[in-house]
C-alpha cells in the first residue's frame, strides 16, 4: 500500500460490535473520509482481544494495531472493556523488549454515536505510524 | 476485486452485483448456493449490523446453515469513507478475504433453546406499573406487582390535577387502582420490595420480602378508631411532611389494598408491647402485633422495571432558601395543596402560618438543566406542571398574583402549548423570562430576587409562598436493584434503554423491560404508553413456546483444560463454573469471550470466532497483494 514515495502504514483494527464497530459504520453513513490503511476485523468485545493476536499481527507485517472498545462502564458485556484495558497495558510493557513500540498499538473508546471521533482516531494513528516508520525488519515479534 | 476474490483458495465462486440487499440480489445468492453446492458465504456489501440477517435468512433458505454466511462489510467501512482508487479496492478485497479466511472455518450452529417462565415481575407500582400489569394480566398471564409502600398508586394518586385536561388525577387514577386489585391473575404485593433477582433471560428467580403491616386487610373495615386513639404523630409522608399522621395510618382514603397498616418504626412499641391503644379500640380485631415478614419466591419468565422518580431534595437548592424557608415548598408539596383530599382540604394556605398566600412565585428549572451545581437534563414537566399549579392557584385565589420564573418554556405535546398560552392569556399568570438569583426571608415574606432577561431589568419580589419545580431525579435504591439484574444505568441514574430510539423499551439484560419515569423524565402519557409497549414485550416473550440464544457462545474443549479457573472470574454473567474442567452454560453466555482472551491452555473457544479464525483473518487482511490491478469502483448492496 505504498502512494507516491511516502510510506503508508498497515493497520489491523479489532472493533468490539456494540461500540467501535458500529462507530465506524456511522462514519460510512455520514461519509466522513479517513485513510484507508486500516482494515477492520469485528469481534464482539474488546475483551475478546487475546494480546497474542496483536503480536501475530505485526509478525504477518502490521505496522499497528488498533482496538476499539466501548467507553468505560458502556461495554455490552458490562465490563470487558476494562480487561482489554488491562490486557493492552500489559502487552504495551512487554512490547519494547520484542523490538515493538509500544506508540503502535492503540486501545480506544469509540461509542456507535461517535463516527467522527473514529475517523479521527484513524487519521491520527495513521500520521503517528508514517512518522513513526515501518516496523524495522530486525524486531521479528 | 470479484476476479481477485475468485482465485482466493476455497473461493470457488465470486460473481458481482449492485444490489445485493435486493430481492433479485438474494436470489442470486440462493441460486448460487444450490448450483455450486456452497457451505459458505461472504456479502461483500454492507454492514452485517444492517443486513446479516438479510442474507442468513436468504442462505438458510437455499438450504445453508445462516452461520456460514458472513458479511463483508466494504460499503460503510470502505467505499463510503475513502475515494474511489486502488487503495480503496485493496482494502475492500482484505476485509473480504479476511471475512472468506472467518468462513472457513465457520460450523453449522442451531440456535440455543432456552424454555422460559410464565409469569411476569412488575416493579413499582404507580401508574407504570398499574398499566404494565393489568395489561399483560389481560393477555392472559400471571403477574406479580410489587411495590415498596403501604399502597399502589405512586406519585399519581399525590397529585390534584394533571395538565393539559385538568382531570382530577386520583379520580382517573383508582379505578385502575381498584382494577389492578381485583384482577384474578394479579398478584398485589404491596408494602414489599424485591431483595434478590437472579437468573437469565426468561428464567428468573426472585425473592421478596412483605413487611407486615400489623393489620389484617380482611377484616380492616377503615373505620379509622385505631388512628383516632393513636397518641403518635409523625410527619405524613403522603402529604410530604405538611400533615401528621398516627403511627397506624392508611396513605390515603382510595388506598390499595384498601387497609390501614401500622408503622412499626413510629410505634410506641410492638415488642414489648408498650401502648396497644389501638388494638383495644378495633372492633373487628384486625389488629395482630404477632404479624410476621413473609418471604415469596416465584420464578418468572419477564421482569417490568417501573420504579419511578422522586424529586431532587430541597435541601440541596440552599441559593433558593430551601429548606430554611418553611414557605419555599417543592412542586409535589404544592399539589397536596391544591388536592382536595389534602391537608388544607384543597385551600391553599402556606406551611408557616397557614395563611392564603396572595402573591406566589413559581420557580422552574430548579436543580434542572444547570450543570454547574445541579443536573444538567431537562426535567421535561415541569414547564406543564407549573403553568397548571399556576392557573389552579389563580382559579382558588381570584386575587393572588402568580409569577412564573423560566428559561424556556417547553410545551410540546398534544395540548400542552395552548394550556401554556391559557395559562397567560386568560389567567395572567406573570411569565418572567431570567433566573432568580436569591430567595430570602424578610419577616412575614419571602422574597425573590431575579433578573428579566427579556428587559434586562432586576425584578423584585415579595412573594407569600415560593414553589420550586424540581428537578426529576430517580428513586433511591434503584442503582442497586439495577446491579443485580445487569441493567445499565446512565450518568444521571436513569435506566438505561438498549437503544435510545429502536429499542427503547427493553434493557441490555434479556427479558428485562423499563416503563415509566425510571428511564427518564416523563409525563403521565407517555408513561402510560410506554408502560403499555413495555407489557407488549413481555407478553411477546411469555407466549413465544422457546426462547432462543446465539450459538455463537464460548466452548470448552475438555481435553486441554486444566481446571486452573482463571476464566470463571472473568465471566460477567457467572455463566462458567469449573469443577475439574470448565464448564459453559450456553444460555448463561452472552458470547462476548473475554474468558476465552484469557485462557492461558487454548482449551476455551468462541464457536465460530476461534482463535485460529482470527488468525487466518489477520493474515488475509495483511496479505500481499498483486500491484498494479485495474481500480474497480467498489459498490455496496
Ligand atoms: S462490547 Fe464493546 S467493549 Fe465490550
Amino acid at each position: 500500500m505504498v502512494s507516491g514515495n511516502g510510506f503508508e502504514p498497515r493497520i489491523v483494527a479489532f472493533l468490539c460490535r456494540w461500540c467501535s464497530y458500529a462507530g465506524a459504520d456511522l462514519a460510512g453513513t455520514s461519509r466522513i473520509k479517513y485513510p484507508p490503511n486500516i482494515v477492520p476485523i469485528r469481534v464482539p468485545c474488546s475483551g475478546r482481544v487475546d494480546p497474542q493476536w496483536v503480536l501475530d499481527a505485526f509478525e504477518r507485517g502490521a505496522d499497528g494495531v488498533l482496538i476499539g472498545g466501548c467507553h468505560p462502564g458502556d461495554c455490552h458485556y458490562v465490563s470487558g472493556n476494562y480487561k482489554a484495558r488491562r490486557r493492552i497495558y500489559l502487552l504495551k510493557k512487554i512490547l519494547p523488549e520484542l523490538g515493538i513500540e509500544p506508540e503502535r498499538v492503540r486501545l480506544e473508546w469509540v461509542s456507535a454515536s461517535e463516527g467522527q471521533k473514529f475517523a479521527q482516531v484513524v487519521a491520527v494513528f495513521v500520521e503517528e505510524l508514517r512518522a513513526l516508520g515501518p516496523r524495522s525488519v530486525t524486531s521479528d515479534a | 476485486m470479484a476476479e481477485e476474490l475468485s482465485r482466493h483458495p476455497g473461493v470457488v465462486y465470486s460473481t458481482h452485483y449492485d444490489y445485493m440487499c435486493s430481492d433479485p440480489g438474494q436470489e442470486l445468492l440462493k441460486k448460487a448456493i444450490k448450483e455450486h453446492r456452497l457451505n459458505g458465504v461472504v456479502v461483500a456489501a454492507c454492514s452485517p449490523s444492517m443486513h446479516e440477517a438479510t442474507f442468513r435468512t436468504a442462505g438458510e433458505e437455499a438450504g445453508l446453515n445462516p452461520y456460514l454466511v458472513e458479511c463483508a462489510n466494504i460499503r460503510k467501512h470502505c467505499s463510503w469513507v475513502h475515494d474511489p482508487g486502488e487503495e480503496a479496492t485493496d482494502k475492500a478485497i482484505r476485509i473480504a478475504k479476511s471475512l472468506v479466511e472467518k468462513v472457513k472455518g465457520n460450523v453449522p450452529l442451531e440456535p440455543v433453546e432456552v424454555p422460559h417462565k410464565d409469569k411476569c415481575l412488575v416493579v413499582g407500582g404507580g401508574i407504570a406499573g398499574i398499566q404494565a400489569a393489568l395489561d399483560v394480566a389481560e393477555a392472559g398471564f400471571e403477574v406479580l406487582l410489587v411495590e415498596k409502600s403501604p399502597t399502589i398508586g405512586g406519585h399519581m394518586a399525590q397529585l390534584s390535577e394533571t395538565f393539559p385536561t385538568l382531570d382530577c388525577s386520583q379520580c382517573i387514577l383508582t379505578p385502575k387502582m381498584v382494577e389492578a386489585a381485583r384482577h384474578p391473575r394479579i398478584r398485589l404485593l404491596t408494602y414489599s420490595e424485591v431483595e434478590e433477582v437472579s437468573g437469565f433471560l426468561g428464567n428468573y428467580h426472585v425473592r421478596i420480602r412483605k413487611k407486615p403491616t400489623y393489620v389484617d386487610p380482611e377484616k380492616c373495615n377503615l373505620c379509622g378508631d385505631c388512628e383516632k386513639v393513636c397518641p403518635v404523630r409523625v410527619p405524613n409522608e403522603f402529604d410530604r411532611g405538611l400533615s401528621q399522621r398516627a403511627a397506624i395510618y392508611i396513605p390515603f382514603p382510595q388506598a390499595v389494598p384498601s387497609s390501614y397498616t401500622l408503622d412499626e418504626q413510629a410505634c410506641l412499641g410492638l415488642e414489648p408491647l408498650r401502648c396497644s391503644e389501638c388494638a383495644r379500640a378495633c372492633e373487628v380485631g384486625a389488629i395482630d402485633y404477632d404479624m410476621q415478614e413473609e418471604i415469596i419466591e416465584e420464578d418468572v419468565g419477564a421482569i417490568i422495571v417501573a420504579t419511578g422518580f422522586e424529586l431532587y431534595p430541597l435541601e440541596n437548592m440552599a441559593e433558593y432558601g430551601a429548606s430554611k424557608v418553611p414557605d419555599v415548598i417543592d412542586g409535589l408539596e404544592f399539589e397536596r395543596l391544591l388536592s382536595a383530599s389534602g391537608p388544607t382540604g384543597g385551600e391553599v394556605r402556606r406551611p408557616s402560618d397557614g395563611k392564603v398566600p396572595k402573591s406566589v412565585v413559581f420557580i422552574q428549572c430548579s436543580g434542572s438543566r444547570d450543570p454547574e451545581l445541579h443536573k444538567p437534563y431537562c426535567s421535561k414537566i415541569c414547564c406543564m406542571y407549573t403553568a397548571k399549579h399556576a392557573l389552579i392557584y389563580r382559579h382558588l385565589v381570584p386575587d393572588g398574583k402568580a409569577y412564573v420564573f423560566y428559561i424556556d418554556i417547553r410545551a410540546g405535546g398534544k395540548g400542552y402549548e395552548e394550556f401554556v398560552t391559557r395559562a397567560m392569556e386568560e389567567d395572567r399568570i406573570l411569565y418572567l423570562r431570567g433566573k432568580v438569583a436569591k430567595v430570602f426571608r424578610e419577616g412575614d415574606k419571602v422574597v425573590v430576587w431575579g433578573v428579566d432577561t427579556l428587559t434586562g431589568k432586576r425584578v423584585e419580589v415579595e412573594a407569600d409562598l415560593v414553589v420550586l419545580a424540581q428537578a426529576i431525579v430517580p428513586s433511591s435504591g434503584v442503582t442497586e436493584f439495577a446491579q443485580r439484574l445487569h441493567m445499565s444505568l446512565d450518568e444521571h441514574g436513569f435506566l438505561k434503554e438498549a437503544h435510545p430510539k429502536l429499542r427503547p423499551l427493553e434493557t441490555l439484560a434479556g427479558g428485562v423491560f423499563i416503563a415509566g419515569a425510571a428511564q427518564a423524565p416523563k409525563d403521565i402519557p407517555d408513561t402510560v404508553a410506554q408502560a403499555s409497549g413495555a407489557a407488549a414485550k413481555a407478553v411477546a416473550l411469555l407466549s413465544a413456546p422457546l426462547l432462543t440464544h446465539s450459538p455463537e457462545v464460548a466452548a470448552v474443549d475438555e481435553e486441554l483444560c486444566s481446571g486452573c479457573g482463571i476464566c470463571a472470574p472473568q465471566c460477567p454473567y457467572s455463566a462458567i463454573t469449573v469443577d475439574e474442567v470448565a464448564q459453559v452454560n450456553e444460555i448463561l453466555c452472552e458470547g462476548c469471550g473475554t474468558c476465552v482472551a484469557a485462557c492461558p491452555s487454548g482449551a476455551l473457544t468462541l464457536r465460530n470466532l476461534g482463535d485460529e479464525q482470527l488468525e487466518a483473518m489477520v493474515e488475509a487482511a495483511l496479505e500481499e497483494l498483486e500491484p498494479a490491478r485495474a481500480a474497480v469502483e467498489v459498490k455496496g448492496g
